[in-house]
């Protein structure tokens, strides 16, 4: 089996948008989570999220690029550039064959659809842009990355809600492991911060209206992100034929269904996972430093979450460091794993623990150490990101300094 | 049709028993109503009385909003068209 590294990394999120500004800002214990400004917001009973502030989108994109892209397109294009043009890499023809894109996301177009569905419906109007289905499908994103790069591998598009991104960089790892593909550009991004996106949302009564505060006492519910990260996954002994700068190296993954409910999240489920990913990444519940956890501070998913890390981890939970960078650039759905794989990667190879800002309470049901507010700078070895969707599919993925 | 009686046809709906077999001192819990039911009981109580209802899933009990039984409920829907009807 192929030994896997990551070669690049990109991102544009409600904490910056670039890598160092997103880290920066971890680091900072910087809060990216404020009120939503989109039309109609006034409509809505939660109006806070982590919104990319002054994000112009002609800033960045010519109108022909507009006409195509819908936000969830933009935010990957963007991280997918910043990643690629870190990695180094020169895609010839050989290497452009062999190099794919797999990219996660949950609502896909889902601001266009939003748009077209008000032009029609409320406005009345009977003809939409001719560009709307191409805006929309969940692919656009992995086929614009695929067509601005010239890369003709295995590409598509993974949808597993807030799973995403961990599932999607699991696939991208899988395919560099066996030999499919040498090179692949992998993560995630949602532009769910729309009206009627916020709007779906708000009917399960599970969003806070005043902040995000993973595994605090006074949680009361998660905060929608939006934004993408992106990350160049590169067969190890090509990334060091080239000199090529290596992050980290991805040394596990693992996926599992709960099988149980579409909502609730399971314990078993998400500790099976965990233990999983360690016996693929063929490292013991010591050797784990850093979990980068869902942490959605929901009242269910972090109590959950915690009691799955003890049943996985045993005596070494009470070790390891655990965060939720939710609370600095909020929930970002299927764009989630992606961003949070940042702050991964930071761990092992900065040694840059990640904080878990807002927490004001320990919660006797989240009696782990979860690095509250203030970052840390500590070694570690190996580190871990979970991931544990609505519909109880789960992806933990593991990764180690190199 | 009273506040009570739209209101146990709601619960009853939800969880397959007949509006007789839906005592008023009754608790969520005895009926079986878990959190997606209870949900979508407000959601119901919301389109029913067009009122809106005070409730986060993460704190069920924070919100003033008393769901411990049936009765509590239906008292607490009146305080909320009284309040918000005028």
């Amino acid at each position: 089996m192929n030994r896997v590294v990551i070669t690049g990394q990109g991102t544009i999120n409600a904490l910056g948008k670039n890598v160092a500004e997103t880290l920066t800002a971890m680091s900072n214990s910087t809060c990216g989570i404020g009120p939503l400004d989109f039309p109609n917001v006034d409509r809505l009973s939660v109006q806070i999220g982590g919104q990319i502030q002054k994000y112009k989108a002609q800033d960045w994109f010519g109108r022909q690029e507009l006409s195509l892209y819908d936000p969830f397109t933009q935010y990957a294009v963007i991280a997918a550039n910043e990643a690629i043009s870190q990695s180094g890499l020169d895609f010839s023809d050989e290497l452009s064959l062999n190099t794919g894109v797999v990219l996660g996301t949950a609502g896909g177009g889902l601001v266009t659809q939003d748009q077209n569905y008000r032009s029609v419906y409320e406005d009345g109007k009977n003809r939409v842009h001719p560009f709307v289905v191409p805006r929309l499908m969940n692919n656009a994103a992995a086929s614009h990355v695929s067509m601005i790069h010239g890369l003709r591998g295995p590409s598509f598009t993974v949808a597993s809600a807030c799973a995403s991104s961990n599932h999607g960089m699991g696939q991208a790892y899988h395919m560099i492991r066996s030999g499919m593909a040498k090179v692949m550009v992998t993560g995630g991004s949602e532009a769910m911060l729309c009206f009627g996106g916020m709007k779906a949302w708000e009917g399960l009564r599970v969003m806070s209206k005043d902040g995000c505060r993973p595994f605090c006492a006074t949680r009361n519910g998660m905060v929608q992100g939006e934004g993408a990260a992106v990350f160049v996954f590169e067969e190890y002994e090509h990334a060091k034929a080239r000199g090529a700068n290596i992050l980290a190296e991805m040394i596990g993954f693992a996926m599992t269904s709960d099988a149980s409910d579409i909502v609730m999240p399971s314990r078993t489920g998400a500790a099976n996972t965990i233990r999983l990913a360690l016996k693929d990444a063929n490292v013991t519940p010591e050797d784990v430093g850093y979990i980068n956890a869902h942490g959605t501070a929901t009242a269910a998913n972090d109590k959950t979450e915690c009691a799955a890390i003890r049943d996985a981890l045993g005596v070494a939970a009470d070790k390891v460091m655990v965060s939720s960078t939710k609370a600095m650039h909020g929930h970002i759905i299927g764009g989630t794993g992606g961003v949070e794989l940042l702050a991964v990667i930071a761990a092992v190879k900065d040694n840059m623990i990640a904080p878990t800002i807002n927490h004001v309470k320990t919660d006797p049901e989240c009696n782990l150490d979860v690095v509250p507010n203030v970052a840390r700078q500590k070694r570690v070895k190996v580190a871990i990101s979970n991931a544990f969707a609505f519909g109880g599919m789960n992806a933990v993925l593991a990764i180690k300094a190199i | 049709m009273s506040v009570e009686n739209k209101i146990i046809a709601i619960i009853a709906e939800q969880v397959f028993l007949e509006p007789g077999e839906v005592p008023p001192t009754a608790t969520l819990e005895e009926l079986g109503v878990d959190s997606m039911a209870l949900v979508e009981c407000i959601f119901a109580i919301e389109e029913q009385f067009e009122v809106q209802v005070p409730f986060n899933a993460n704190q069920p009990n924070a919100s003033g909003f008393d769901i411990s039984s049936v009765k509590s409920i239906v008292a607490a829907v009146e305080v909320l068209i009284l309040e918000q009807k005028q």
